[in-house]
């Protein structure tokens, strides 16, 4: 067998990978994990995780599962226990009421419930809202369901809070689905009762699908009300998405699940059936042992992040990079565009100078440029000495 | 945050770490550092604070003093109930706690010594003479595994990615 001219068979290469794909861009957080990862001794408050190790309870369950052999197969939707916990929980958290056997299906995270929506719901062509900055899957996600992300940006001023008006000027013929994720990675903005009634209304009169992501729920500090899928005429056109990775600490566990109305959910296992099959066993008894005995520990972990939020959010305004205080998620994420450097520029000399490691605020899409993520998922410790180098770090620009 | 509510939380707080500056406790509950300053004070004056001591894992710091839990049955008093022989126990130096519990006896007293015959001739000379005192059993600490919420053996260190989304 010949081989080919080393440029011809690039080329050829180049052809294997589908076009959608190819397209896709690199992550930018990838690019900078890389970067940290390379170091020593690095501070980091670019973690995107709970610090908390899962509650021990939570954790002998799942011994507990293992020592009982419970290592098979569930059926695609999940375990009907489960699906019961999940779905009285949403019920009397969210106020929306749904049916475990038929609207309601486990996933793997968020990350797998968000797939199989885009793929259950997307034809090619088809366009999604959804808000920037924002987690670095939305986009990715739509366009691997062959449709286009339109990004509406949210601004400072605004609180980071998505507007109507701004959703209704991007819709058109082709707009299928409006994705939302409130409380918000990576702005930690959260959205209040009379926004979330003007975007049902807009999703209402256009006929919109709605996605919401609310992984970050739990971690509100203020007053949570309804989900969306509450309001008026929303239950039957939204995909309400949530998992266990950020409320009890279970982000290994890969454990999430999506309720809607049982069309769409039907349409998400089917997905689910022939690409997952189902989501870990034993991390799915966990998961019920967390619904029914976790909330201690939970609410614990949530005061802990309440003060932290405390603390970082006065150490970065009296450093001069300003931010408000955010209503949920662990993050912040303040202007740092007045020291005259961009996002990027930002994290990169924060990294070589003082060994801290934050997240450009682009990693989020170009409405981050000018900001960076904080995450205070960080031990005090650690968010003492990252705020002091900091400081350093800003003084020493001025 | 009415003035309660804030000292039950500098309470939390200090329970997990006595040594928390009145600075981060302030900003954690967005309050005032003299307001903290002030409200600890008073959580002290009004004998809420009884106290703050470090925890030890004496199998590290190298102490080789002798602990032992007693369990002493009592004969209440009439008028005071368990109170008296619980005060008189609780004025030795060498007694370290003490509760009354439920049970199959009445308190639960921790004495220290430098010895084992120490604790020994403690328990026999001082504490079963007391009036009131019925009976004791003496349970001497082998290992600690867990105090006041801190393991005494930590987990190793397991560490998350550095950075993610």
């Amino acid at each position: 067998m010949k081989f080919m001219s080393a440029s011809k068979s690039h080329h050829e290469r180049h052809h294997w990978v589908a076009g959608h794909i190819a397209g896709l861009p690199r992550s930018g957080i990838r690019d900078f994990f890389e970067l940290v990862s390379a170091r020593d001794e690095v501070v980091s408050l670019g973690i995107g995780e709970p610090d908390f190790v899962t509650p021990w309870s939570i954790r002998e369950a799942t011994i507990y599962a293992l020592d009982q052999g419970h290592t098979s197969y569930t059926s695609n939707l999940g375990l009907i226990s489960l699906r019961r916990e999940c779905c009285r929980y949403v019920q009397s958290e969210f106020g929306v009421d749904y049916q475990p056997d038929q609207e309601c299906i486990v996933t793997v995270g968020v990350s797998e419930g968000l797939d199989l929506v885009m793929r259950a719901i997307l034809n090619p062509g088809d366009e999604v809202i959804y808000h920037q900055p924002a987690f670095v899957s939305y986009a990715p996600a739509i366009a691997m369901a062959h449709a286009r992300p339109v990004p509406v940006h949210t601004r400072e001023a605004d609180g980071f809070v998505l507007s109507a008006a701004d959703v209704e000027n991007k819709i058109t013929p082709k707009t299928k689905a409006l994705l939302l994720n409130y409380p918000n990675n990576p702005t930690g903005a959260n959205l209040g009762e009379p926004e979330k009634a003007a975007l049902a209304k807009v999703a209402v009169k256009h006929d919109l699908l709605v996605i919401t992501d609310e992984i970050y729920s739990e971690l509100t500090y203020g007053l949570r009300g309804a989900s969306i899928a509450a309001y008026p005429g929303m239950r039957e056109r939204t995909v309400f998405l949530h998992g266990f990775s950020k409320a009890y600490a279970m982000t290994g566990y890969r454990i999430g699940y999506a309720c809607g109305p049982h069309q769409l959910i039907d349409a998400m296992m089917k997905v689910h059936q022939y690409s997952m099959m189902c989501a870990c066993g034993f991390a799915q008894e966990a998961a019920v042992e967390a619904l029914r005995n976790g909330r201690d520990e939970r609410e614990a972990m949530r005061e802990e992040y309440r003060q932290r939020r405390n603390v970082i959010v006065k150490r970065l305004n009296d450093m001069g990079l300003p931010c408000s205080l955010p209503d949920g998620a662990f993050y912040v994420f303040p202007r740092i565009s007045d020291t005259g450097l961009d996002s990027q520029q930002f994290a990169m000399r924060l990294l070589e100078q003082k060994n801290v490691a934050v997240v450009p605020g682009t990693a989020f899409g170009e409405a981050g440029e000018g900001y960076v993520r904080c995450s205070y998922a960080a031990s005090m410790t650690d968010i003492e000495t990252a705020m002091t180098r900091m400081r350093e770090f800003v003084n020493e620009l001025s | 945050m009415t003035n309660l509510e804030l000292k039950k939380k500098i309470i939390a707080l200090l329970q997990r770490n006595a040594r928390m500056s009145d600075v981060e406790i302030a900003e954690r509950l967005l309050s005032e550092t003299d307001t903290v300053a002030g409200a600890i004070k008073e959580l002290e004056n009004e004998g809420a604070i009884i106290g703050y001591h470090a925890l030890v894992n004496e199998e590290i710091a190298g102490g080789d003093e002798v602990r032992a839990l007693i369990e002493v049955q009592v004969l209440p008093d009439r008028d005071g109930g368990f109170d008296r022989v619980a005060r008189v126990i609780s004025r030795f130096s060498e007694v370290r706690s003490v509760y009354l519990v439920s049970g199959q006896y009445d308190l639960r007293v921790e004495v220290v010594g430098e010895t084992l015959q120490q604790v020994a001739l403690f328990v026999a000379s001082r504490l079963a003479p007391i009036d009131g005192v019925q009976a004791t059993a003496t349970h001497f600490l082998l290992k600690k595994y867990k105090e006041s919420g801190f393991a005494a053996e930590r987990d190793e260190v397991y560490e998350r990615l550095k950075i993610s989304p």
